[in-house]
């Protein structure tokens, strides 16, 4: 067991898989002579040579398509986008093409295709570099979008969706390449569509996925430790698929869940796991179930504006602490 | 001959056609050196996709075939002419107007029809209609309905074929309003940066919708596009077989033998409106009776009987064999069963997921 990085976890999982089987290969804006925006390329040109690393002109809808149709006929194309925000640029590949081309043929071809790529802010990058539009993906049935939280999830998802028969967009997050978490020698690909219980607890279900998802696991590690509230905490780690079933099981234990997304609030991710959790767990509920999400607004420059609009520890701690006064369960 | 991106003066054979007509036999020259079976055999194959197209627009009105019905009436010549200079293990990507090139590809023109009809033995099970014909077998690796959306497809294909040091050539078809799309830049720079095996072809029968191609693009002469990928474009005439198989032959053998991707612009008219739906009312009468006159199957059909290759007699028997296959196609798509619910969900992932949240409305969820 080791401990490494996020991008760590990232770079090793791409170099053994490239390793292990031929017809995986990547495909990028600079990804290769420039060894990648978030260096998760890194040194992986030097060993793999321009047929398997290979650099693309800015042209996001081209090189996205291309690795559609390399997928097409049996090649498992790694796709680096620079930052999902340019991915709009290439939509239609990934929504009319990638997603469909299984079903619109009657399962005559798939499209085995990972799109990587970073979301998030907190960089102070502005408005057009810094959004969580995971969800215009996660919306679309074909796709599956997978967003791991941790350095091992990062492997186990990785290696699941490289392996994968069909199109999956892969989503990090800027502010997690650089954390680090225990990584185990031997990892198995991740089952693709399964959420984990990341803690356990009996007070408050807390789900989130991504950097949220590391943010709520502190949180509930803090609030037992400070005040012995018990928390248990959904990793979602999968936006599509839903685990609906995990999520449904966690709150009825429980009986209030808070949600916590990194997206905007209106029909966001949280919306959803709140009419999960309306479906399946109603009768169990009781609180309604709160959403800490980002400000809606195009994320500002200045780094107070940009620190108010994203939720942070404190907010979600303040909407754990609502919920649990609305059921008189604050000790 | 073809027109070169070199050369700016169009000489098509269909001018050097102009020039000698009016003589009886006049047309033998321009034969010389093709096997009559094999001329036979082109024109057997332009008026069955006729027959074809007929018999759709005929299945549309009767409000057999739903969506969309794009036809390749007036583009036979074309689409013929393009498809035997493919071999069979070739792959093709084109536009939402493929029922011609599925057939010419070697997709028997029943399933066709019967994905028209939305049954279960047609190319896509019924999933596809009319936009979204394909076939590993033949090598037809798609229709594709959002304008341009094939090229990026077509070059990645190329890119499998390169990667895998395969023999294949990829060609991509498209119509001359697509060639203002994004997709068809980035896609063409790509394969031309990588050297990739793919022909890309317009279809330039001038129209995107109601749109002529001189209102759509700065630079008419598409095949000169091809000059700011540093790839050979040229320019055919579209209702001549022979010419376009010519061009393709070279083109496709020259990407095969690694001289990479390559632009050639068909020029034909289309006979009807955009779509069966469509009366083409914008369209002057000039322009109309102009295709009608150019008809690609007709001059054909007048070509080779005025060379000695068919009689009146043995063309009108090509031309009765034709409809009875494009019957017999009717027939087997209306005897198809047609898809049955419960299968609604066989195809929306091919790596089943851990937990499947898709269903119906009325399902309960837990
Ligand atoms: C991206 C996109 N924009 C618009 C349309 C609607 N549309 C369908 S066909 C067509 C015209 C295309 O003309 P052209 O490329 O010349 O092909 P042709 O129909 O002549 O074969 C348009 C605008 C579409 N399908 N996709």
């Amino acid at each position: 067991m080791a401990v490494i990085t996020y991008r760590q976890a990232l770079h090793d999982t791409l170099r053994e898989e490239m390793l292990r089987d031929e017809d995986v290969f990547l495909i990028g804006e600079e990804i290769g002579v420039f060894e990648g925006s978030y260096k998760i390329t890194a040194g992986l040109l030097k060993e793999f040579g321009e047929k398997r690393v290979r650099d693309t002109p800015i042209a996001e809808e081209g090189f996205v398509g291309a690795a559609v149709g390399a997928a097409m006929l049996g090649l498992r194309p790694v796709v680096e986008l620079m930052t999902i925000n340019f991915s709009l640029i290439a939509l239609d590949q990934i929504v009319n093409h990638a997603a469909k081309i299984y079903g619109m043929f009657g399962g005559q071809t798939s499209v085995p295709m990972v799109l990587r790529t970073p979301g998030g802010g907190g960089q102070q990058l502005g408005a057009t570099h810094s959004q969580n539009i995971e969800l215009y993906y996660a919306f679309v049935p074909g796709l599956k979008v997978v967003a791991p939280s941790t350095p091992a999830d990062a492997k186990a998802l990785l290696l699941a969706s490289i392996r994968d028969d069909d199109p999956v967009l892969f989503l990090e997050n800027l502010s997690l390449y650089n954390t680090k978490g225990e990584v185990p020698d031997v990892v198995e690909p991740a089952e693709i569509g399964k959420a984990k219980v990341t803690r356990e607890g009996t007070d408050i279900t807390v789900i989130g996925y991504s950097r949220m998802a590391m943010v709520a696991q502190q949180v509930a590690e803090e609030l037992h430790a400070e005040e012995g509230i018990n928390a248990e905490v959904v990793d979602l780690r999968s936006l599509r698929p839903l685990d609906r079933q995990t999520i449904v099981d966690s709150v009825r234990k429980t009986g209030c869940a808070v949600v916590a997304e990194d997206d905007w609030l209106t029909y966001g991710i949280g919306a959803e796991i709140a009419a999960s959790i309306s479906d399946g767990a109603f009768d169990y509920l009781d609180a309604p179930v709160r959403r800490v999400a980002a400000a809606e607004v195009p994320l500002p420059y200045a780094k107070p504006l940009e620190r108010a609009a994203l939720p942070s520890a404190e907010s979600l701690t303040t909407a754990i602490h609502q919920t649990l006064d609305a059921v008189g369960r604050r000790r | 001959m073809a027109q070169t991106a070199t050369r700016s003066k169009p000489s098509t054979r269909s001018t050097a056609k102009r020039r000698s007509s009016g003589v009886r036999g006049s047309n033998r020259g321009r034969f010389t050196g093709e096997s009559p079976e094999l001329l036979q055999d082109y024109f057997r194959e332009m008026t069955l996709i006729r027959r074809f197209e007929e018999r759709a627009a005929q299945g549309y009105t009767q409000a057999k075939i739903g969506g969309y019905c794009h036809l390749n009436l007036g583009e036979e010549a074309t689409v013929v002419g393009l498809m035997r200079a493919l071999r069979k293990t070739d792959l093709l990507f084109t536009n939402y107007r493929e029922h011609g090139y599925a057939i010419a590809k070697g997709i028997e023109p029943g399933r066709v029809m019967a994905e028209l009809y939305g049954r279960t033995t047609g190319t896509s099970k019924g999933w596809g209609g009319s936009m979204h014909m394909f076939d590993v077998e033949s090598g037809l690796l798609g229709g594709y309905g959002i304008v341009g959306g094939q090229i990026p497809l077509a070059t990645g294909a190329a890119l499998a074929i390169d990667y895998r040091s395969g023999d294949q050539v990829v060609m991509c078809q498209m119509g001359d309003g697509t060639t203002n799309i994004g997709a068809f830049h980035e896609a063409l720079n790509i394969a031309a940066l990588w050297n990739l095996p793919v022909v890309f072809v317009v279809v330039n029968n001038q129209l995107g919708m109601g749109t002529t191609v001189d209102k759509s693009s700065a630079e008419p002469e598409l095949f000169k596009r091809a000059a700011a990928y540093k790839m050979p474009g040229e320019r055919v005439d579209g209702n001549d077989v022979l010419a376009v198989r010519d061009a393709a032959t070279r083109l496709v053998e020259q990407a095969r033998n690694g001289g990479g991707p390559a632009l050639l612009e068909c020029v034909s008219e289309r006979l009807k409106g955009h779509s069966v739906v469509d009366p083409a009312k914008y369209r002057s009468e000039e322009s109309v009776a102009k295709a009608k006159a150019a008809d690609p199957v007709l001059a054909f059909r007048a070509q080779l009987i005025e060379a000695g290759v068919l009689d009146e007699d043995s063309a009108a028997e090509i031309e009765r064999q034709a409809q009875a296959e494009a019957d017999a196609a009717v027939a087997f798509a209306d005897d198809s069963p047609h898809p049955d619910p419960s299968t609604l969900f066989d195809y929306t992932y091919a790596t089943p997921v851990a937990n499947d949240s898709r269903r119906l409305p009325a399902d309960p969820v837990f």
